[in-house]
């Protein structure tokens, strides 16, 4: 094995790799139905740098599938469109690039993992034609270059007998398996930015914590940025360096991971975390949230969260939509009555 | 796999059996209505009793349950079987000329028309399904969806003799007195009835009418069952890996998608040799389908029963052949 097979598949930090990698900066997307105009992404902003784990939380069809295919430029469209805003990778905006050069970005810079890995991955090819075909298409390899490739990246997800299993077809592989196929293929060529939307959610327990901290370890070794998208408060706790919680297609807390749990500066963050189940309240009922989600088509004027807010008044039912009030340092807040929420405990 | 294909196997004796009794009890109770039909050889003339029994005999009609009606004729039956899986014989025609002769005269004919139907239909079919599904919505999909509907609406009989009047007959007219037109095209793709001496262009036209009605199902199939895949997971997986959009729809789309063609595929073969009789009668291409017709009509049972006999096994063979294919086509199939 040469040198340089070592140091793109091992994935040995680049020192370059600092900084922002990824600035999202007031995106907008909507979705062009026949029941009407969906607002999915409302004006999202967040970044990521070099080696940190950005989490975004929010309930189904908050938007977050949606940025994340959005950044990725994977929409379908139609009915998907983006409509305002920037996406900045190292500073070079994708929604002003051509098609052929955003595919160029796509797997080589920015990757991602989805949700469920049987119908993620193609019935009807080997794990090791679909992950070849990385190396063969992008890197210009052979047939059989791309399959070595394969298997040393099996290797690096720790598959067992790698070199057997590429020759198999992904639902020979058990859930926790064919996820950590997913992440080879994601890493395959060594991504700057990773985007994993709700990676382990179709995985049982003890198996989402495997990959869990195979996905850090592995981000930790190649300093990408990682997107963790994500409802799960349990899985934010552990990996995450900074939390973005979404609500209707909108950024309403930005904060460090630890800010957000002891002091939640939203309430619909508050009701989050006192939603999550607890040991000490066993036996009790569990804290929900009451309502539903808006429907996107019809936001709420105002706060969309208001109707199911407990500290909404007659200012939250109103236009304007609250900005992000920066509440602490690098904590922001789109709440009125983010005062009155720390306080409260 | 290779258990799988035994079992198969061995499942094509009762199938063919089963086959061939429903064949010799229909052809015999047609001659215990009908009466003999070895009488027809002879036309308006009434032949001595003796010259007529003689000959009934030498032609394997002889036994007398074949005058009494609903008769099963087991034991005719029973010396077919014999004759045909014992000594490879298959019987003769009336004039004593045997089945498998008939069979290797007329089989290269109905096997060049498939084929020519088989490779129209699916590369055109694809193509066009392939299409429509990409603009869905746009105005080629609604052109394949018309123009498919109307081609699974007409019977291949009035097709055939719409396409062999207007563009073999009326069209070709005009090409023929077009001075310097090449043979082969005046007298070869649009030759008014099938002519020996473009053996594969003059069957151009009738394999486009064989293929024509297939053709429109493998289009609408393909293009329900590629809509159905564009927005599968593993198809936005693609594109997350920034792969060209060839490739996507050609390699990822495309391969899943042809999976309910196939199948398709499988049944279609029976249809093709049903439409071949027609088709070979309209443009009287001298291939099985017209064999069996004219053995028909003449009361020719041991030929009807001999081609008929190896047209269900060719029909097994390609069926069991197809059934391969999907395995190989589709990885989670499997066959033990």
């Amino acid at each position: 094995m040469t040198a340089d097979v070592t140091l793109d598949v091992e994935g040995v930090a680049d020192p370059s790799r600092t900084g922002p990698a990824l600035e999202v900066t007031d995106l907008q997307v909507e979705f062009r139905t026949r029941a009407g105009l969906a607002h999915a992404v409302n004006g999202v902003t967040f970044h990521v740098d070099a080696g940190e784990t950005l989490a975004i939380l929010g309930e189904s069809g908050c938007g977050k599938s949606v940025t994340a295919q959005a950044v990725m430029g994977i929409l379908d469209s139609p009915p998907g469109f983006v409509t305002g805003g920037q996406i900045r990778y190292r500073g070079k905006d994708l929604l002003k690039m051509s098609e052929q050069q955003r595919r160029a970005v796509r797997a080589n810079q920015i990757a991602m993992i989805f949700q469920d890995a049987l119908s993620a991955l193609n019935p009807v090819f080997t794990v090791g034609f679909q992950l070849a075909e990385l190396f063969r298409k992008h890197r210009g390899m052979s047939r059989a270059e791309g399959r070595k490739r394969a298997v040393e990246l099996l290797d690096l997800v720790r598959i067992p007998a790698a070199r057997q299993r590429v020759r198999d077809f992904p639902h020979q592989f058990s859930g926790g398996m064919r996820q950590r196929v997913m992440i080879a293929m994601a890493l395959a060529l060594d991504p700057e930015v990773l985007i994993a939307d709700e990676p382990t959610t179709a995985l049982d327990v003890t198996v989402q914590a495997q990959i869990m901290s195979l996905l850090a370890e592995l981000q930790r070794e190649r300093q990408m940025g990682l997107i963790l998208i994500t409802h799960d408060m349990g899985v934010v706790a552990d990996v995450a360096d900074r939390i973005s919680v979404m609500y209707a297609g909108r950024m309403v807390e930005q904060a460090p991971v630890h800010e957000v749990y002891a002091r939640p500066s939203h309430p619909y963050t508050k009701a989050l975390l006192e939603s999550v189940p607890r040991l000490d309240q066993k036996g009790r009922q569990l804290s929900v949230i009451q309502g539903l989600p808006p429907t996107l088509t019809a936001i709420p004027p105002g706060c969309a969260f208001n109707p199911r807010c407990r500290y909404a008044r007659e200012e939250c039912r109103q236009p304007p939509v609250p900005p992000l009030y920066e509440v602490a340092d690098r904590h922001a807040s789109a709440c009125h009555f983010w005062q009155e929420v720390r306080q409260d405990d | 796999m290779g258990r799988y294909v035994i079992r198969r196997l061995l499942q094509f004796v009762p199938t063919v059996l089963g086959a061939m009794f429903v064949l010799h009890y229909l052809t015999s109770v047609a001659i215990q209505f009908t009466g003999n039909p070895v009488r027809a050889i002879f036309g308006d003339r009434t032949p001595p009793q003796s010259v007529l029994e003689n000959l009934t005999r030498r032609l394997g009609l002889g036994d007398p349950c074949l005058e009494q009606p609903f008769n099963p004729c087991f034991s005719l039956f029973g010396k077919r079987l014999d004759a045909i899986f014992l000594h490879l014989d298959f019987g003769t025609d009336f004039n004593e000329r045997a089945v498998t002769d008939i069979v290797a005269g007329a089989l290269p004919h109905t096997a060049r028309l498939t084929l020519i139907a088989i490779l129209f239909e699916l590369v055109v079919g694809i193509i066009v399904g392939v299409l429509a599904g990409l603009r869905n919505g746009g105005f080629w999909d609604y052109l394949v969806k018309v123009s498919t509907v109307l081609l699974i609406a007409v019977p291949v009989l009035v097709l055939g003799l719409l396409v062999r009047d207007f563009v073999n007959v009326k069209f070709g007219n005009v090409l023929r007195g077009v001075d310097g037109m090449p043979e082969l095209i005046s007298r070869g793709f649009f030759a008014p009835t099938w002519s020996s001496n473009h053996p594969w262009a003059s069957l151009l036209m009738p394999g486009l009418v064989l293929g024509a009605l297939s053709l429109a199902t493998v289009a609408r199939l393909t293009r329900a069952s590629l809509l159905e895949n564009v927005r599968a997971d593993y198809v936005r997986t693609a594109r997350a890996k920034g792969l060209a959009s060839n490739r996507v729809v050609g390699v990822h789309t495309l391969r899943n998608s042809l999976i309910p063609v196939v199948t398709f595929l499988g049944t279609d073969l029976g249809a093709l040799m049903g439409g071949a009789v027609v088709t070979e009668g309209i443009f009287s291409v001298p291939g099985i389908g017209r064999q069996v017709f004219a053995a028909i009509f003449t009361g020719e049972t041991t030929v009807v029963i001999g081609i008929v006999t190896m047209l269900v096994l060719v029909y097994l063979i390609a069926s069991l052949a197809v059934d391969m294919l999907y395995a190989v086509l589709d990885p989670r199939i499997r066959y033990d």
